[in-house]
């Protein structure tokens, strides 16, 4: 591939609408991301601790909170999967206390593997994944309230 | 007093509890689906939580993830709004076990009213006049023949499976009886599989007129006087006033001692409104309850200085009414303005709202959630706000929303405003003889 071939399909991929583009041919493999958008931050930081009626709550945010960016063109064809709530109630990395968390960072998770707990009035509900992969950050913290399409994990899959 | 109360709604309405709590020095928490994370409602309140996605049932009625909310931000207290969640007894109930104060009526009071023919015959015991008819199904034409000549015609012979118009006839007098049960009877029989036919009294030229109560813990209820809310296109009020141009001191009292009698027989706790029909003579029938705050409550507040939203707070707090009743100080109106095109059927019109300019001045009030920049979502209701105005007289009242509906800018989408101006000119509009018909009849070209 020539350097202005590159070019060209960095500009096409740029003008396009597309976030994402991995091409992959014989001897060459491409992967061309968008410079990731940013999060709008939940506009409140829930701190309360589930006893103590004194929560810490954050003025509402006025724009979204810009996630730092990344480059356009990793060489590396792996990326980053946000694993979101799919629900409101309390996070918890492990189904009791005396037990051991779910997933630690770095473990390999597949498809339909137990992530966390979220608990919703009184009921307990194990989030599954939907992705193989592994974990790189855990975004929640055990034990703190979370709210629907809230990030939990981050996982890099292939 | 309560703590921190959430607030299980969205739009204008969560905006105005939020403000009321706001005076009271209340913590709010919103609530919001992921079409609403730009709202007004999640910007103002003290905290906000997504609850989930767009569709109503997963978010705004969906009673596990707003008791979840509660739960994780230690709400003492949660105000439905209208819609949604207001007049579900189970929301109630689950309230209740969750040690969480709903502000409204307990699950008892909603289901009675809920039921529209419990809700009657509640009402009938109490002696709340409601519309004449049958005790049930009529036997036989006979029996029909009688019972229209008790309570005088006109009478309407209804399918008691039906709806949508069907298996029902208006009969005039005795020689239009036989032919309109038959008619009735097979109609009823082929759209319902179910002839059973009951008789209600027609109520010619009716006008909708509104009684605002409160009750309060202790069994008290009062009375705020009416709201008309005459005009309405397909069953959707359109625009509300206080007081209503045909009631006269007496029927107010009348009316109001009725309502209280009603909410006395249930024992109502918090804010409610009972809707009669008024015909021409003057005599009124209990319609139904609405065991919620009304989307039309500004009228009464304006007309009465009462903060209804503090009220219904007051109330569930345990605090005592006078139950002293309040009339009318001055007239006021309001006219709820959708994103819809009235020049197409009112078809819904969603999008952005590109430049906004809201009326002010004397006497103008505006209840919106919208601001410039802002995307409507097509997942709710059209409604985009509710402009209130009040004056010393009817006529100085309908000038002034005029004026105050031309300063109204909202572009980007298409809304009823011009409808409005159109009304507030229109001479039926203003002689204040109009029924509930009246919009049938209305001229919407050219809007």
């Amino acid at each position: 591939m020539k350097p202005s071939e590159l070019k060209d399909i960095i500009d096409f991929i740029a003008k396009s609408n597309l976030d994402e583009v991995n091409i992959e041919t014989e001897g060459f493999k491409i992967s061309v991301k968008r410079a990731a958008t940013p999060i709008a931050a939940a506009p409140v930081a829930i701190q309360a601790e589930r006893q103590a009626p004194a929560p810490v709550a954050a003025p509402p945010a006025a724009a979204p909170a810009a996630e730092p960016e990344k480059p356009a063109a990793p060489v590396s064809s792996k990326k980053t999967v946000e694993v979101k709530s799919p629900m409101i109630g309390t996070f918890y990395r492990a189904a009791s206390p005396d037990k051991p968390s779910l997933v630690n960072v770095g473990d390999e998770i597949k498809v339909g593997q137990s992530l966390c707990i979220i608990e919703a009035m009184k009921l307990f509900n194990e989030i599954e994944s939907d992705i193989t992969g592994r974990v790189v950050k855990i975004m929640a913290e055990n034990s703190t309230p979370v709210e629907y399409d809230q990030v939990l994990f981050l996982v890099e899959v292939d | 007093m309560f703590k921190k109360i959430l607030i299980a709604n969205r739009g204008e309405i969560a905006m105005r509890i939020i403000r009321t709590c706001r005076e009271m020095g209340i913590k709010t928490v919103g609530v919001y689906s992921t079409a609403d994370k730009d709202s007004l409602h999640v910007r103002f309140a003290d905290e906000a939580v997504c609850i989930g996605p767009p569709p109503g049932k997963d978010s705004y009625l969906s009673i596990p993830n707003i008791i979840a909310a509660a739960e994780i931000t230690n709400a003492d207290a949660i105000h439905p709004g209208y819609g949604f969640l207001s007049e579900n007894a189970e929301f109630s109930k689950i309230c209740q076990d969750y040690n969480i104060k709903f502000i409204g009526p307990t699950p008892e009071m909603i289901m009675s009213m809920g039921d529209k023919s419990t809700a009657k015959a509640t009402m009938r015991k109490a002696g709340v006049p409601t519309v004449p008819g049958s005790d049930g199904l009529l036997e036989s034409v006979k029996e029909g023949i009688r019972l229209a000549n008790k309570i005088k015609y006109p009478v309407i012979l209804k399918a008691t499976a039906g709806g949508g118009g069907k298996g029902m006839r208006i009969v005039k007098n005795d020689f239009e009886f036989e032919k309109a049960w038959e008619d009735c009877k097979r109609e009823a029989s082929a759209s319902f599989g179910n002839d059973g036919l009951y008789l209600e009294k027609f109520v010619e030229e009716p006008r909708h007129v509104e009684i605002q109560i409160v009750g309060d813990q202790y069994g008290k209820v009062c009375h705020l006087s009416e709201r008309d809310c005459s005009i309405q296109r397909r069953h959707q009020k359109l625009v509300e006033e206080s007081p209503s141009p045909i009631i006269t001191d007496r029927l107010r009292e009348k009316m109001g001692a009725a309502a209280i009698k009603g909410a006395k027989a249930i024992r109502y706790e918090g804010a409610g409104t009972i809707e009669f029909l008024v015909d021409k003579n003057g005599d009124f029938f209990f319609m139904e309850m609405n065991t919620r705050i009304q989307v039309e409550h500004p009228v009464t507040e304006e007309v009465t200085g009462f903060d209804l939203i503090k009220e219904q707070i007051l109330v569930a707090a345990g605090v005592k009414i006078s139950g002293r009743n309040y009339t009318p100080n001055s007239h006021a109106i309001e006219c709820r303005i959708n994103a819809e095109d009235p020049a197409n059927g009112f078809r819904p019109s969603p999008g952005k709202i590109t430049n906004l300019n809201l009326p002010g001045g004397h006497g103008v009030r505006v209840d919106t959630h919208i601001y410039s920049g802002y995307t409507i979502p097509p997942n709710y209701d059209s409604m985009v706000a509710k402009l209130i105005v009040s004056a010393p007289t009817r006529e100085e009242a309908i000038v002034r929303m005029k004026r105050a509906l031309m300063e109204f800018i909202i572009e980007g989408i298409k809304t009823t405003i011009p409808f409005h101006i159109r009304l507030m000119d229109d001479p039926g509009f203003r002689s204040g003889k109009f029924t509930t018909k009246y919009l049938e009849d209305f001229d919407f070209s050219g809007l």
